[in-house]
């Protein structure tokens, strides 16, 4: 499972990368949101990945039992999801803000907006 | 002495802020800071006399032994005494003279700053800290030329002189560097004691010049003088303090300090008396080809550090004592100087000798301070000017080899620098008045001028008094040999007194001769195409224009060219590492134990993803998306993270319906796509997931297992009291970070309310 | 903004089965988020989770009735609620320091309360944490709502 998830992580970092280098700013963003969550499952995967043993201590115990899913990553990947959906957000505006402004999506389109030659 | 050398900075920082209450009522307080400085550092003057060097520690980057120490010895206690005396004067002086002056807070602001640091830069004990200092100066500087920062000139000028003063001190830095990795130290008074060791270094031809640089450049010797006379756009007060009586003299002072060390009859002594040689000759002629009062002065300054840079580069005892004396003379008579012609413009809006004339009969006081302070220039009794061009013809009498020609060429120059001060001094208060000023000169603006030259006069009629406090301990502090000679006001009929009569004779010549303006000599000015600042500037245009061209050709305007330049320089990078170390040995049953149930989801999650490039509805894509996050947290579920899984799910929903939300109002894709740039898109974004792919194998590799997880296993319970490790995390272990997480996530919704309720209106301007 | 809203988004997005379903569903799912949060510290859940799903609760609600009702019911403006959890996350942080106890460090009382069980600054701490996502969710996805309205 672990190479397929490799794989997994390479192909969405591909596709998100694939996705900003196109012309429209909407694909600019699904190609952000790719990106924001391969990057967590490669967190999460680099971290080590354990089947049906989630870090919660059982009834009546007081620590972990031997095996047990590491937690810090996945503390670490909680938050980054729940900041990745703000900054997600603002993305989205920013571009719905953007279309309003300048009338296009398309993002060569506005190479000389702030280009001062003279 | 932390609090000597912080005041200032204290004080700028709060001038700085003090905005629009930084009226004239508070600026008559001002002087105070200076002045009491000087008190402190005149207090200190019996103790260093009495032990030699005075050292204070305060620890600052410990663990790489740069610390924040100051060393009090003969040599900062008179450029201390300089920085905070003539400070003084100068902040007087401003009262006045910037009296009217919108911003003086900014002015008084940059004014402290340069005092604070240009006190540090000649107390600090340890080279980092002085070049930190040595730095600051040059930023201050900046500020302070470019003040009249509606003059475009003024602003030119202050990037000249921060581009050569800057530059030099990058230079001077690498020499530093160089020999604290010598000395094995960056404690200058450890590095005293290694002055052998620098010599013989194989690197020691390198230090010199990369010092040297740091120095010509700072103290505007040839061929780096030129921004120096640029630099006089600054306030007159400015370059009063900058340009002529302090920090222009760093680079002399560094000179100094590392004389011990470093001075030796090969490349230190030679390099130094041509370039100073050349400097204070070229600077002298070229100062008698000038109208502009305050360019007079500039080039006569630029002479003057040549003849602190020939005198050090003659390292003989007399000519150190020599330059210990006329670091304070020059910054006496050329501070008044300055000042006479600040007063001069201000009453007559006009700088220019030709148009000045008669002045003396209006401001009789002025006119003393003028005269005072050419005598001092002059070199004639009594003012203490005398006693330093004694020691300088002596100094160069005494060269071994070349006598003759040294001496020659500090006659030379000496009579030009005569004849320019009495331009300075003399000649717009004498003759038929050209102007007839209103009012008369405030005692704040007559009072600075005339007080450097009495006190020159007080100190040349006690010969006796310099030399127990300057001249003495300044060469014993500098070199081991002791200085045999002494000052007396009269020596008898001599060389030396030969040669002074001399000098004031050709000199009262080229005076005359030179008194009466002619048009040749604007023209000559004018012919500056060749000149070393002409050249310079001409090379960083072209500079300038070939990163312009570089910089048309990488930042073309289009945001995917960035990205992709950006992403295949990565993939280039990590490609290349690949070569290096990649070993693989894993445990396959590990890697290959694949359950149906993820198969299926991982295979749905490809299908999702690809979908969602290829997609041309963007419905569809942002359908897929959501499940490509859903299969995410499937994922997740299956090993072992139901609080990720639980997040994911609900901020996949609302992404999903976010993105619904805002596609409503934008229009349909566009299909344009060069199949060139698709197919080289598609290679990048193929290279960069396989690497991080390969790369994502390599790390897994590694053990993970730090000890981190297992603390967090045992003591969530115990230590905490919670059950769910990662909820514990959260909150208590790691609860500052979460806190400043929720912050984050503050500031982004912020953003998007902003962004959306707070629209941008054209306000009329 | 003035156009009738309710009909207008509403028409596409909604039907009177999700009208009426989130009518019932919005404070189960409050109720439910907020037991999330408790349980945090002992099980699967807590402030992060719990706010997400508070905000789902009240976004299906406020498409299916119109923002205008949801307004109404909330009675504030949601991001009156950002400044409130960081406030509170930061006080259960400072108040150990009353004590004499570093920064953040955890104070519990010895009893269990009923239902919510062992009550500690963690618990504040977290509810601070909730406060903050259901501020920034619904702040965003509102201000988009009435944007895209107008």
């Amino acid at each position: 499972m672990v190479i397929l998830l490799a794989m997994m992580v390479g192909l969405m970092y591909a596709a998100g990368i694939y996705l900003v280098l196109r012309r429209s700013l909407v694909k600019l963003i699904i190609g952000l949101i790719l990106l924001g969550n391969a990057a967590n499952l490669l967190i999460f995967l680099i971290g080590g990945i354990t089947r049906g043993e989630p870090p919660v201590i059982g009834e009546g115990e007081f620590t972990l039992g031997e095996i047990y899913a590491d937690p810090l990553p996945q503390a670490l990947i909680l938050t980054a999801i729940v900041i990745g959906f703000g900054l997600q957000a603002f993305a989205m505006v920013l571009l719905e803000q953007e279309y309003r402004e300048a009338g296009v999506t398309d993002l060569d389109s506005l190479k000389d907006e702030d280009t001062d030659d003279q | 002495m932390l609090t000597a050398v912080l005041v200032g900075f204290v004080a700028a920082l709060g001038f700085a802020f003090a905005g629009n209450h930084m009226r004239k009522s508070v600026s008559y307080w001002i002087p105070f800071l200076p002045a009491s400085l000087f008190v402190y550092f005149a207090l200190m003057v019996p103790p260093v006399l009495a032990d030699g060097a005075i050292l204070f520690q305060y620890n600052w980057a410990e663990s790489m032994g740069v610390s924040m120490n100051f060393r009090l010895d003969i040599l900062s206690l008179l450029f201390a005494l300089l920085i905070t005396g003539i400070g003084t004067l100068v902040f007087l002086y401003s009262t006045a003279y910037m009296r009217d002056h919108k911003q003086l807070d900014r002015f008084y602001g940059y004014l402290s700053l340069f005092m604070a640091s240009m006190l540090g830069l000649v107390l600090a004990e340890n080279l980092i800290t002085l070049f930190v200092f040595w730095e600051m100066t040059s930023i201050s500087s900046f500020f302070l030329i470019g003040f009249n920062y509606r003059d475009k000139k003024a602003g030119r000028a202050a990037l000249t002189a921060l581009c050569i003063t800057g530059g030099g001190g990058l230079l001077l830095l690498v020499a530093l560097l160089m020999m604290g990795q010598i000395a094995g130290t960056y404690s200058f008074t450890e590095i005293l004691q290694s002055g052998d060791l620098l010599r013989d270094s194989l690197m020691y031809p390198v230090i010199l010049l990369l010092l040297f640089a740091g120095v010509f450049t700072k103290s505007a010797q040839f061929p780096f003088h030129f921004w120096l006379p640029e630099a006089m756009r600054a306030p007159t007060p400015v370059s009063t303090y900058l340009h002529s009586a302090t920090m222009v003299k760093a680079g002399i002072y560094l000179l100094a300090r590392f004389h011990p060390v470093l001075e030796g009859p090969g490349l230190w002594q030679n390099t130094l008396l041509i370039v100073g040689g050349i400097t204070m000759l070229f600077g002298a002629i070229h100062a008698l080809l000038r109208t502009d009062m305050k360019a007079i002065l500039a080039y006569t300054t630029i002479s003057a550090l040549g003849i602190m840079v020939f005198l050090t580069g003659l390292g003989t005892p007399a000519a150190l004592a020599a330059l210990g004396l006329f670091i304070l003379v020059h910054a006496l008579y050329k501070s008044s100087m300055f000042l006479l012609t600040g007063v001069l413009d201000k009453t007559t809006g006009t700088r220019n000798l030709t148009q000045l004339r008669g002045l003396g009969k209006y401001m009789p006081l002025v006119f003393a301070a003028g005269m005072l302070a050419a005598l001092s220039n002059a070199g004639l009794l009594p003012a203490l000017g005398y006693h330093s061009k004694h020691l300088f013809y002596e100094a160069s009498l005494g060269h071994i080899t070349h006598s003759t020609l040294l001496t020659g060429l500090a006659l030379v120059t000496n009579i030009l620098l005569l004849a320019a001060g009495l331009l300075i001094g003399l000649r717009p208060f004498t003759g038929q008045p050209s102007h007839q000023p209103g009012e008369r000169v405030s005692s704040l603006l007559w009072l600075p001028t005339l007080l450097p030259g009495l006190l020159a006069v007080a100190a040349g009629l006690a010969p006796v008094f310099m030399e127990k406090t300057l001249t003495s301990p300044f060469t014993n502090e500098l070199t081991t040999t002791a200085f045999e000679g002494h000052l007396h006001l009269w020596g008898g009929f001599d060389q030396l007194l030969m040669l002074s009569v001399m000098t004031l004779a050709a000199g009262l010549i080229v005076y005359w001769k030179f008194s009466t303006p002619k048009e040749s000599r604007v023209d000559l000015v004018k012919r500056e195409k060749l000149s070393p600042g002409g050249l310079m500037y001409k090379a960083a245009l072209k500079l300038r224009n070939f990163f312009k061209t570089l910089i048309h050709i990488l930042q073309n305007g289009y945001l995917r060219y960035y990205t992709s330049v950006i992403i295949g320089f990565l993939v280039l990078l990590m490609g290349l590492r690949i070569q290096y170390s990649l070993e693989f040995n894993y445990d396959l049953e590990r890697i290959l134990d694949v359950q149906a149930i993820e198969a299926v989801t991982m295979l749905v999650m490809v299908i999702s993803v690809v979908v969602s490039v290829v997609s041309k509805s963007r419905l569809l894509a942002v359908a897929s998306l959501g499940a490509v996050g859903l299969c995410i947290c499937l994922i997740f579920l299956y090993f072992s993270a139901p609080d990720l899984a639980m997040t994911q799910f609900t901020i996949d929903t609302l992404t999903v319906v976010l993105f619904v939300l805002l596609l409503n109002g934008l229009p349909a894709y566009l299909l344009k796509a060069d199949q060139g740039i698709h197919w080289r898109d598609l290679i990048l974004a193929g290279g960069f997931g396989t690497l991080i792919f390969v790369f994502t194998l390599e790390v897994l590799n590694q053990p993970t297992d730090s000890g981190i997880n297992a603390f967090y296993a045992e003591n969530a319970y115990l230590l905490a009291k919670g059950k769910n490790v990662v909820n514990v995390i959260l909150v208590d272990f790691r609860g500052v970070d979460t806190l400043i997480e929720i912050v984050v996530l503050a500031v982004a919704g912020l953003g998007v309310f902003s962004l959306i309720k707070l629209k941008v209106t054209d306000a009329p301007e | 903004m003035h156009r009738n809203n309710d009909d207008n988004q509403a028409g596409q997005m909604t039907t009177l089965i999700l009208r009426t379903a989130s009518t019932y569903l919005m404070p189960l799912l409050l109720l439910f988020s907020i037991f999330i949060l408790i349980r945090g510290h002992y099980e699967p859940g807590g402030g992060f989770v719990g706010g997400l799903i508070a905000s789902i609760a009240l976004v299906v609600y406020g498409y299916a009735n119109g923002l205008k009702r949801i307004k109404s019911f909330l009675q504030f403006h949601p991001g009156g609620l950002i400044p409130t959890g960081v406030t509170l996350a930061m006080l259960s942080g400072i108040a150990p320091m009353f004590l004499g106890k570093p920064f953040m460090t955890g104070l519990w009382l010895d009893q269990q309360l009923p239902i919510i069980g062992h009550v500690g600054t963690a618990l504040f701490f977290d509810t601070g944490v909730y406060l903050v996502v259901v501020g920034t969710t619904l702040t965003i996805i509102f201000s988009i709502g009435e944007e895209i309205d107008s």
